[in-house]
């Protein structure tokens, strides 16, 4: 056997916590070689990021632990080593590249300073630090490399943040680079390009690269081998083609399953008639505009998506119908009746028929209040529900409806998980027995298989009770088996509008075409296939 | 049959909801302790004066001065005696009610008022809360010393005018806290859940920020009840605030003093019970944090904590 450059072998972690130990990282074993790329694949909880951390020494030690398991970095075992080694190999040899570069970039100092305290912090001049980093800002895409030394993090989009943090993580030359999730947080279309630059620094320098990642369409697009992780140990392992076509471990198949976008697209029904129009709605903060005279149709049991990328004015939108926030002008007409121009009394009529599921459940239900407390709240305020006894049936019913217990009613949202929460979060909505549901990015906090299955729920839910969805995503594949009709926005406007299948097949907008070859197929045949073809920007 | 099935699991749920919550008091020794311990100051504030009232201002000028621990003079010298020959354990658990009556409503009030105008100013429009705001400013600006003296000088010295004065010169830091607290609840995602609901803003303010910001203001209260004690006293030692024969903690604290030299024990006995009660009420505020909060009630409930 070769000598593999990192080399992480039988590696367990506990974590003990005041419910127990619980065993986050089971015998795991992986290696990289100098140029190859691996990618660790797994949910949340599956352990995934723990060993990547193990070997950066960044464990949070005492309520974890490291029970049995060598880290070989050249030969030399990592957990034995001082501290002031580790520190000294850190970022010098390994570097690590996080999820969210706004919250791993210190605001309070320009991006300049921290890129070449990355170089002084290991010894070496300033002015030779100072040099190097105006090459590799150069190098990783940013314009104006100059000027960029000497802007604060805020002053960059996330896209940029991270090629930042890419160009700091090469300051040093190291010879293994750990992304953790550096591209989840990022939109499609950007997605891809970090994927593509990481990519050609690799071919460039030689370095290792690991990539934890949740999503099947990354590892299809840049790895060399896969681990799939799942509670904390390694079910499968091989190349991206050998384990998408020839999954052994079930969780694996369950996996490569969920990933969406693969199911058939519906056929638009005959009109119904119209539930929610809005003609030219319009939204400026100051310079910007929101939105820019935004009309839609939304016929009554049918599903709307609205996609667009970070700052098209998607959640604006809905803001704007819920009157959380009031548009510049504009209609938007409920049923006929325009919802801007109402009074606080009508407007509470039309609030039970509207309601809304938000992106992270985490923080839209009150931690303060239990389950029951949650999903009866809103019969207190609407009088449709007026009997204590009937509603105890009401909510166990409602939580059975959501796949969830009936004696779940007295736990709080913490003791619950994200899937899970965001049950509640659509129990509640369904309590108040609306016509429509907006979900604003609904099921993108949540993990594939998860999501699958919140949108199956949300597919039965409108087929049992005639519910109207005007679904919110940046993602293309979630929205392909779940809506009738796709509109596409950018920059505040819709670009393009049509019925689902029309929208993937025949993509009409340049946008469009974009967003859809951005999306990142989970077979890696395909993805060659695209790579190939130069579908990518 | 009806009226039954909803009375019924009513009752033992509150029932069981008590003894749950002495159980969760029970797992954390230090505020069990405290709990009795301001058990302990309630009791001796609500009977003591009506018990002991004539023994605490009865002079004895043969025993004045008298030094603690000794058993010779009866029970009530235990603690010793102080310049006048009354004895210090009687006059402690008497001074008790007129302490706890100017602290706790003082910081009553201050909190009340404070909290009211902190949750309108943060929540409601900017006109309205720059109102408030530069209310604030102007109370906070004013030495509090001299509003005391004014206002004790105008109304005359007793104990509700007492309890104003100080309300007043504290209602700021409970105003400012609140309304820098429910600016940032107002904006999570779930007070905008309750809107999109449609619940009017009585309804967001009671049920979604008030329980979030609540936590904070009790902290603060323990920690102002000794600072409003101490401050009662340096009133009451210019001669505006609590009056001789009636005595709070903080007076004998003061009334002390001189005699620091010779006869220790009269200034240091109120001053450990001042200490005492501020613990106590600092140990159980910081377990009501813990048992109030569902996310973290579970470090009370759990059988053994293996805290490192």
């Amino acid at each position: 056997m070769s000598e593999a450059l990192l080399d992480v072998r039988n590696l367990s972690v506990d974590f003990h916590t005041a419910r127990g130990t619980v065993h986050a990282v089971k015998n795991v074993s992986w290696s990289v070689n100098r140029g190859e790329t691996l990618a660790i694949l797994g949910e949340s909880g599956s352990g995934k990021s723990v060993s990547a951390s193990a070997v950066m020494n960044i464990l949070d030690m005492p309520p974890a632990q490291i029970v049995g398991g060598e880290i070989l970095f050249d030969g030399q075992d990592l957990l034995k080593i001082s501290y002031e080694t580790h520190r000294a190999l850190n970022g010098k040899k390994i570097a690590m590249i996080f999820q969210d570069p706004l919250s791993h970039l210190n605001p309070v100092y320009t991006v300049g300073w921290q890129i070449v305290e990355m170089m002084t912090a290991h010894g070496r001049p300033a002015d030779k630090a100072r040099q190097r980093a105006l090459e590799l800002i150069g190098r990783v895409g940013i314009a104006d490399p100059e000027q960029a030394l000497h802007k604060y993090p805020h002053q960059f989009s996330g896209g940029q943040r991270q090629r930042l943090m890419i160009a700091m993580a090469l300051m040093l030359k190291p010879d293994i680079l750990i992304a953790d999730e550096p591209t989840t947080a990022l939109d499609v279309t950007i997605q891809a390009e970090v994927l593509a630059l990481l990519k050609e620094l690799q071919l460039e320098t030689g370095m290792a690269m690991v990539l934890i990642t949740h999503d099947l369409g990354v590892v299809a697009e840049i790895a060399d081998r896969v681990v799939v992780m799942s509670k904390g140990e390694i079910v499968e392992q091989g190349t991206p083609r050998e384990v998408y076509h020839n999954a052994q471990h079930p969780y694996t198949r369950q996996l490569i399953g969920a990933a969406p976008g693969k199911g058939e697209i519906k056929l638009l029904e005959a009109a119904a008639p119209v539930l929610l129009e809005t003609k030219k709605l319009c939204k400026t903060y100051g310079e910007f505009t929101a939105l820019k005279d935004v009309s839609l149709v939304l016929h009554r049991g049918q599903t709307l998506a609205v996609v667009g990328e970070s700052g098209s004015g998607k959640s604006t939108l809905a803001r704007a119908i819920l009157r959380l926030e009031n548009p510049d002008s504009g209609e938007a007409l409920w049923k006929g009746q325009d919802l801007i121009g109402m009074n606080a009394r009508e407007l509470l009529g039309v609030r039970r028929q509207i309601q809304m599921v938000f992106q992270d459940p985490t923080q839209s239900l009150n931690p303060r209040m239990s389950v029951y407390q949650l999903i009866s709240e809103g019969w207190d305020i609407h009088p449709i529900m007026p009997d204590h006894a009937q509603r105890r049936e009401r909510v166990a019913e409602l939580l059975l409806q959501v796949g969830l217990e009936p004696d779940h009613a007295q736990r709080y949202p913490h003791q619950f998980s994200g899937g899970q929460r965001q049950r509640i979060a659509i129990a509640r909505a369904l309590a108040l027995e609306p016509e429509l549901i907006i979900c604003d990015e609904a099921v993108s906090a949540l993990d594939v298989s998860i999501q699958a299955q919140v949108i199956a729920l949300l597919e039965e839910v409108r087929a049992r009770l005639g519910i109207s969805f005007l679904f919110i995503a940046h993602d293309l594949g979630v929205v392909r088996d779940f809506a009738d009709t796709v509109i596409v926005m950018k920059a505040g406007e819709i670009v393009e509008r049509g019925a689902t299948r029309q929208i993937f097949e025949a993509p009409q907008h340049d946008y469009t075409r974009r967003l859809l070859a951005a999306n990142l197929d989970p077979d890696p045949d395909i993805q060659a296939q695209r790579r190939l073809a130069g579908a990518h920007p | 049959m009806s009226d039954l099935s909803l009375t019924k699991p009513n009752n033992p749920a509150t029932q069981r909801g008590f003894t749950i919550f002495l159980a969760m008091l029970w797992r954390d020794k230090l505020a069990f302790i405290s709990a009795l311990v301001l058990v302990l100051v309630v009791l001796c504030a609500l009977v003591g004066p009506a018990l002991l009232g004539d023994l605490a201002t009865n002079q004895n000028l043969r025993g004045r001065n008298s030094p603690p621990f000794d058993m010779t003079r009866g029970w009530a010298f235990f603690l010793g005696g102080d310049s006048l020959g009354r004895p210090m354990l009687a006059r402690l658990i008497v001074a008790a009610r007129s302490t706890m009556m100017v602290a706790a409503g003082a910081v009553a009030t201050a909190l009340i008022v404070g909290a009211t105008l902190g949750l309108v100013a943060g929540y409601m429009g900017k006109n309205i809360s720059q109102a408030i705001m530069r209310l604030a400013d102007v109370i906070m600006s004013f030495p509090s010393l001299l509003l005391a003296v004014v206002v004790l000088y105008v109304l005359g010295p007793s104990i509700p005018n007492m309890i104003l004065v100080l309300a007043i010169t504290r209602i700021p830091i409970y105003l400012r806290t609140t309304r820098a607290e429910v600016l940032e609840v107002r904006e999570r995602m779930f007070v905008q859940a309750a809107v999109v609901m449609g619940a009017s803003h009585g309804r967001i303010i009671v049920r979604h920020v008030l329980p979030v910001v609540a936590p904070t203001l009790v902290t603060i209260a323990t920690l102002d009840f000794a600072f409003v004690m101490l401050a009662e006293s340096s009133l009451s030692f210019l001669g505006i605030g609590i009056q001789p024969p009636d005595i709070t903690w903080g007076l004998m604290v003061s009334q002390g003093r001189p005699y620091l030299t010779t006869a220790w024990w009269l200034a240091l006995w109120p001053g450990v019970c001042i200490v005492i009660t501020t613990l106590a009420l600092n140990l159980l505020s910081n377990w009501m944090r813990i048992a109030l909060d569902p996310a973290q009630r579970w470090r009370l409930e759990a059988r053994s904590t293996t805290d490192v």
